[in-house]
């Protein structure tokens, strides 16, 4: 059974106007000091924000700030390959930590007019823009799961759960959003 | 739901932290010079204090650190928190 | 609709509404409550009473209300007991049932509680049902619930949704009433985001219920209509009706309770019926006005007896006339303004009654109604009604100079309306931990010092008059912004109004002297609680107002002493000779008015409850018949049956299946943490009981994990992946908790590591192949791991591919047998799933659950933490105490475990059970006893931790911690059980392939 293929099943989000499933991506979990940031920010092709809750973007590759000396890094599956290569090449003799947790997570974008009261059924932090400004990003709790938030647009959130929370966390904001619909 | 200001991130709810229990409890560095009284006091006995009182926290499903919080028993309102290493001061001179 | 003006008030007089009450059709009109409309019709009597079931009317005409508790009933899944009557918006078609009343409210056979009453005082219930004690919860408190009480629930679930929302906002404020208005307005001003809530249907509070006042040269409801406008256009601001603020919580974190769809015909599918509203506000602002209190003399519960404030409410509100002949028992000036109103709806003011002390100076209301000619008897009081299921006189007496008090005449009337004058709303600010103090000249507590970000303005904190409480409002909404860092909000207005004075001195009504205060007049009317349950507290001992509150109940449960609370300290102090300020407050709780559990539950419940989480075989198991088991959130195949086999059945099957063949286990709920760093292995050295220096690469071992107190808090194969790389696996419960503990110790022990944690619970997805054919299916899924037993041997570790997708194969057991653990990225799980079972196909692969796990397991010996393990065994209790690395300095327990109490001999110690009859299956946690028939109580040494039928063994298997267990192999001792003592004979814990033959091959 040498050509044996396993077929890939990633977490079923149902598209709605509001809501839209965000393609398997590659996520990495870095951690480090200054000197490996300093160092991951040129290889990876974007400033690791130094600024608490912050993401930054260069392209379709992203950085968010997760802790002090954590970040998830975001990029397509296809610089898979790319991305280790040259954030390994760049960080060697420098202390830090790379896993990838990929599959750890599902993500999706809560958008539109609704995104930030739906989310307000759940979470317990201030979302008003000048609170939870575009390009910040945190991880939080939406009801009983937790969430990493990361506002791209005024009305746009992503969102990502551990797998296994990614129906409870939907299933909620369907049911939040049951009121919006008429 | 109390609001806890994180050392990091800035004042956030509760549902994101856990908390720790009384702080600056120093571990007995030394297993073979550890004493059965350094261990009663390192395992178990803790302060209950009815006001201030020096407590760990730590913002678990937010940046995910450990840090210190001054905070009155009697109100539920924190003087300060502060990062492990640290150790300000209370108000009033006290320890 | 005999009593309904011709015209005025905020009803909509084209706009009939049906409903009925007990059964019987009525009219009402748009905008009315359900109490408005009865009254409208005429009905007074529309409850009985807590205890005594005494006939009652409506007190009230908003939340203060304690009588009018009534059941609504949309279908019956839908009953809402215990709603007050004046809060209930009409809706076509409502159907609203009486309470506490068997056969009929007019003829109730409880009332014979009445009769009975001086056997039921205060604190009849803790002296009389106290013998025989079996009997408290088997008789007497069902019998006590059943006879005393308020409405029934539904009993079905509640069809209905519940929505919860988080909202912020810069100021809150609470109550739109002439103060909260203005506190909004000028607030909003500012630029600051504010949410505006008020638990009526429409914003206003007590200007609704004016007549004559005009705010900024309009009528008040024009400049109502106008404020409400300027607000919704604002962006920023959020004005919620029909919501409760019911609870201050610390931080300023507010609870609002929203009636979405109670007030519709019919409610729209797609709205929640409530939602639970938990407000942060940077500021918040308390205009919550106030509420009027009773009069206390006897018969002061008749139906047709009401406050004079909702007397006013109910004329030019709802333009209903509460009696066509009123009696007004003034104690305060405000009643004086209620007379005038009454008559300007048509009713006669057959007397006012004035029972201030004498010596008032006259106010405003009172020289209006002398001018209007109205009949006022000063030095007045009440000593009586006649009447009982409505009113229809009051006999009033006349104190004298001396304070002697002389019967005087009765004055025939339908309705009687009092003002005691009006008390603050503090309750909120009293939740916030707010100080109050006594306001001598208001005769009520008022807000003092805070404690959260707060600020009462209006006549919440006292301010009376119309023009004061607007101005109030909009100086504390200003302060509320700018102390938010929203400065400039500003607001000025004028007003003109009657603004009758509302103070009054709390307290009973001067009555005939006498040695016991006279019979049934009331101070908590919800609760029943009189004059006399107060003076026979005191009388008992009782000094402390909180002693005397519980004692007689007065002030509690759902009505929090709205309407008793103050009358209640007047008349402590009265007979104790204390000022009110003396005898102190009893503590508000919430919430201020009931919230329902719906509200509180809101979207979590059912499937919804809690996070399910599904493990990849997840579809799978469903399709075949798999039974489940919650461990945590996880839900876990617990076994698959085949041909309507039973538990027994299937897990036999499976366990046989697993030793002779093959079997297949979904293990991806095992906690996964990577530690990853130049000093990882240290880490672990220092973290988990064992060495792990000298672990090489792809090479795996069994961890123990102990906290500092010695004690075992989890274990786990751990892998080491690199030089400076490790797979550490967990308990699946212990997942969590092990990860905190490990950053505890990261962040706040060992700095001088450089290492990081990341969790890969949900990055892998492994599935456990187990049994003699186990390497056989696997040789057919991948072509570049060599499965040898000289190239993986146990306890080794490969890299390589399955389906192309890449896979760690760890080859470990939990069952004894040649086993394997294959780690694929979790998005193939299901499909790595479905490979293993068709490969395995030809060796007959049996998918396993949970119970059988547990089973082969148990037949090994390999212990469960937290099941054979309870947080009071060292590794030594436990029987691993050869995983610890013996050489090392110190990890976390090394000292801990070394106390001499850890050491000592006796130590309940983990051991084998065998059944004398090897087909008894011990239950898990009995008693294990040295000798049988001991005299109770038995001596107790331990008790079974795993107990299983193990059908491989052919018999009951069993573990259990006994005190000097290791010590006893071969004894026969005994476990307790309730049909007589077991024997069991003491051995080791491995029951199967002691040598491990079946692991090495």
């Amino acid at each position: 059974m040498s050509n044996l293929t396993l077929t890939r099943r990633s977490p079923h989000i149902e598209a709605r106007s509001w809501l839209e499933p965000v393609q398997a991506m590659l996520r990495l979990s870095f951690r480090g000091g200054p000197e490996a940031i300093a160092a991951a920010s040129t290889s990876f092709g974007v400033a690791l924000p130094t600024t608490a809750c912050r993401a930054a973007s260069h392209g379709a590759r992203s950085a968010l700030w997760v802790g002090p000396d954590e970040y998830l890094l975001l990029a397509p599956e296809s610089d898979d390959i790319s991305v280790r290569t040259a954030l390994t090449a760049s960080l060697a003799g420098i202390a830090h930590s790379i896993v990838d947790i990929s599959h750890r997570q599902a993500a999706f974008l809560l958008k539109g007019p609704h995104a930030e009261w739906l989310l307000g059924s759940g979470c317990p932090l201030d979302l008003d823009l000048a609170a939870f400004p575009v390009g910040m990003c945190t991880r939080t709790v939406y009801m009983k799961s937790e969430i990493y938030l990361w506002r791209t647009a005024a009305d746009v959130f992503h969102i990502e759960t551990w797998r296994s929370f990614t129906p409870y966390v939907v299933d909620h904001l369907v049911d939040a959003a049951r009121e919006c619909a008429a | 739901m109390l609001v806890i200001h994180c050392p990091y991130c800035g004042p956030r709810p509760e549902p994101e932290f856990a908390h720790g229990g009384q702080a600056h409890i120093a571990r007995p560095q030394d297993p073979t010079t550890t004493t059965e009284d350094d261990l009663l006091q390192f395992l178990y006995l803790r302060e209950n204090p009815r006001g201030l009182f020096r407590e760990r926290w730590r913002h678990a499903r937010g940046c995910g650190r450990f840090f210190n919080a001054i905070r009155d028993t009697t109100t539920d309102f924190f003087v300060t928190t502060y990062k492990v290493g640290e150790r300000p001061e209370l108000p009033g001179g006290a320890a | 609709m005999k009593a309904r003006t011709t015209a005025g008030g905020r009803v909509e007089r084209a706009k009939k509404v049906r409903f009925t009450f007990d059964g019987r059709a009525y009219e009402g009109l748009a905008g009315d409550t359900l109490a408005s409309a009865l009254l409208a019709n005429g009905v007074h009597l529309v409850g009985r009473s807590f205890k005594y079931h005494r006939p009652r009317g409506v007190l009230g005409a908003g939340a203060e209300e304690p009588n009018a508790l009534i059941t609504v009933i949309r279908d019956e899944a839908r009953r809402t007991p215990n709603l007050r009557a004046t809060q209930v918006e009409l809706y076509d078609g409502l159907v609203a049932e009486s309470q506490n009343r068997w056969p009929s409210l007019e003829f109730d056979v409880g009332a014979i509680n009445s009769v009975f009453s001086p056997m039921l005082p205060a604190g009849f219930y803790n002296k009389t049902f106290m013998w025989p004690r079996s009997w408290w919860f088997k008789v007497y408190e069902p019998k006590i619930r059943a006879a005393a009480g308020l409405g029934v629930a539904a009993t079905l679930p509640d069809p209905d949704t519940y929505a919860q929302q988080f909202v912020h906002c810069e100021v809150l404020v609470v109550g739109a009433g002439p103060a909260g208005l203005t506190a909004a307005l000028s607030a909003a001003s500012s630029g600051a985001r504010v949410i505006l809530c008020d638990e009526q249907s429409e914003m206003g509070g007590s200007l609704l219920s004016e007549r004559n006042a005009t705010i900024e040269g309009v009528p008040a409801s024009e400049w109502i209509a106008k404020t409400l406008e300027t607000l919704s256009a604002n962006p920023r601001v959020r004005v919620l009706p029909r919501t409760t603020a019911f609870g201050y919580f610390p931080h300023n974190n507010i609870g609002l309770s929203e009636r979405i769809t109670d007030h519709l015909a019919s409610p729209p599918t797609h709205l929640p019926r409530e939602r639970l509203w938990q407000v942060r506000a940077t500021e918040v602002v308390l205009a919550t006005g106030g509420i009027e209190r009773p009069l206390i003399f006897p018969g002061n519960d008749r139906p047709g007896v009401m406050l004079a404030s909702a007397a006013r409410t109910y004329a030019n509100r709802y333009g209903v006339r509460v009696g066509e002949r009123i009696a007004v028992l003034a104690g305060c000036d405000a009643a004086f303004e209620a007379a005038l109103d009454l008559s300007a709806a048509g009713s006669t003011i057959a007397v006012i009654a004035d029972a201030r002390p004498a010596g008032s100076v006259d106010g405003p209301g009172i020289l209006a109604a002398k001018a209007a000619g109205l009949r006022i008897l000063p030095n007045a009081t009440a000593l009586g009604v006649t009447g009982k299921l409505r009113v229809t006189g009051v006999l009033l007496g006349i104190v004298g100079a001396d304070g002697q008090v002389v019967s005087g005449e009765t004055i025939a009337c339908d309705a009687i309306v009092m003002s005691g004058g009006y008390t603050p709303s503090v309750h909120l600010h009293s939740q916030s931990r707010g100080k109050l103090s006594f306001d001598e000249a208001l005769g009520a507590f008022v807000p003092s010092t805070t404690a959260e970000r707060t600020r009462s303005a209006g006549f919440g904190r006292g301010v009376s008059g119309l023009m004061a409480a607007l101005q109030d409002g909009a100086i504390i909404g200003a302060e509320a912004a700018a102390a938010a860092g929203f400065a400039g909000g500003s607001l000025t207005v004028t007003a003109q109004a009657l603004d009758a004075a509302l103070s009054g001195s709390p307290g009973a009504l001067p009555q005939l002297a006498g040695p016991i205060p006279p019979a049934k007049a009331f101070i908590d009317f919800q609760n029943d609680v009189t004059t006399r349950d107060i003076a026979l507290a005191q009388r008992e001992g009782f000094e402390s107002i909180e002693h005397i509150k519980r004692y007689t109940t007065t002030g509690m449960a759902t009505d929090q002493g709205k309407t008793s609370g103050l009358n209640a300290l007047g008349i402590v102090a009265d007979s104790s000779n204390r000022r009110i300020a003396e005898v102190g407050l009893t503590t508000y709780r919430m919430p201020y008015t009931p919230v329902t559990f719906g509200a509180f539950a809101g979207p979590a419940r059912g499937d919804q409850f809690d996070p399910v989480r599904r493990t990849p075989s997840h579809e799978w198991a469903v399709a075949r018949g798999g039974v489940f088991e919650d461990v945590g959130n996880w839900k876990r195949t617990r076994f698959f049956p085949v041909g309507g086999e039973d538990m027994h059945a299937a897990v036999n099957r499976e366990c046989v299946a697993v030793r002779s063949s093959v079997g297949m286990f979904d293990a991806s709920t095992l906690g996964k943490i990577e530690v990853v760093g130049k000093d990882a292995a240290e880490f672990l050295n220092r973290f988990y009981v064992n060495n792990w220096s000298n672990l090489g690469v792809n090479r795996s071992r069994y961890g123990i994990l102990c906290r500092d107190d010695g004690f075992v808090y989890d274990d786990g194969v751990i892998v080491r992946l690199a030089e400076d790389r490790f797979h550490v696996t967990t308990t699946t419960g212990g997942a969590a908790r092990v990860f905190g503990m490990m950053e505890d110790y990261i962040q706040t022990e060992w700095h001088d590591l450089s290492v990081w944690i990341t969790s890969t619970s949900e990055q892998w997805s492994v599935v456990a192949v187990q049994g003699p054919k186990a390497r056989d299916v696997l040789a057919k899924l991948t072509t570049d791991i060599d499965l040898s037993a000289a190239a993986l041997p146990h306890m080794g570790v490969a890299r390589g591919h399955i389906g192309g997708v890449p896979t760690i194969l760890m080859r470990v057991s939990f069952t004894g047998e040649l086993g394997f653990e294959v780690n694929v990225p979790a998005e193939y799980g299901s499909a790595l799933w479905e490979a293993i079972y068709a490969a395995g196909q030809e060796f007959g692969i049996t998918p396993y659950g949970t119970e059988a796990m547990h089973v082969l397991r148990a037949e090994k010996g390999y212990i469960i933490v937290g099941q054979d393990t309870d947080g009071t065994l060292t590794p030594d209790d436990a029987g691993v105490a050869w995983a610890i690395g013996k050489t090392k300095r110190d990890f976390v327990g090394k000292s801990g475990m070394d106390r001499p109490a850890l050491k000592a001999p006796g130590r309940k110690q983990l051991v084998g059970l065998l059944t004398d009859d090897p087909s008894v299956v011990l239950e898990e946690g009995a008693q294990v006893v040295l000798t049988p028939n001991q005299p109770i109580p038995f001596k107790m040494v331990g008790h079974v931790t795993s107990s299983y039928f193990s059908a491989n063994l052919g018999r009951s298997i069993a573990m259990a911690v006994v005190a000097g267990g290791r010590a006893k192999m071969g004894e026969t001792i005994y476990v307790a059980m309730p049909g007589g003592d077991i024997p069991v004979k003491v051995v080791s814990t491995v029951f199967y392939d002691p040598q491990g033959a079946r692991l090495n091959v």
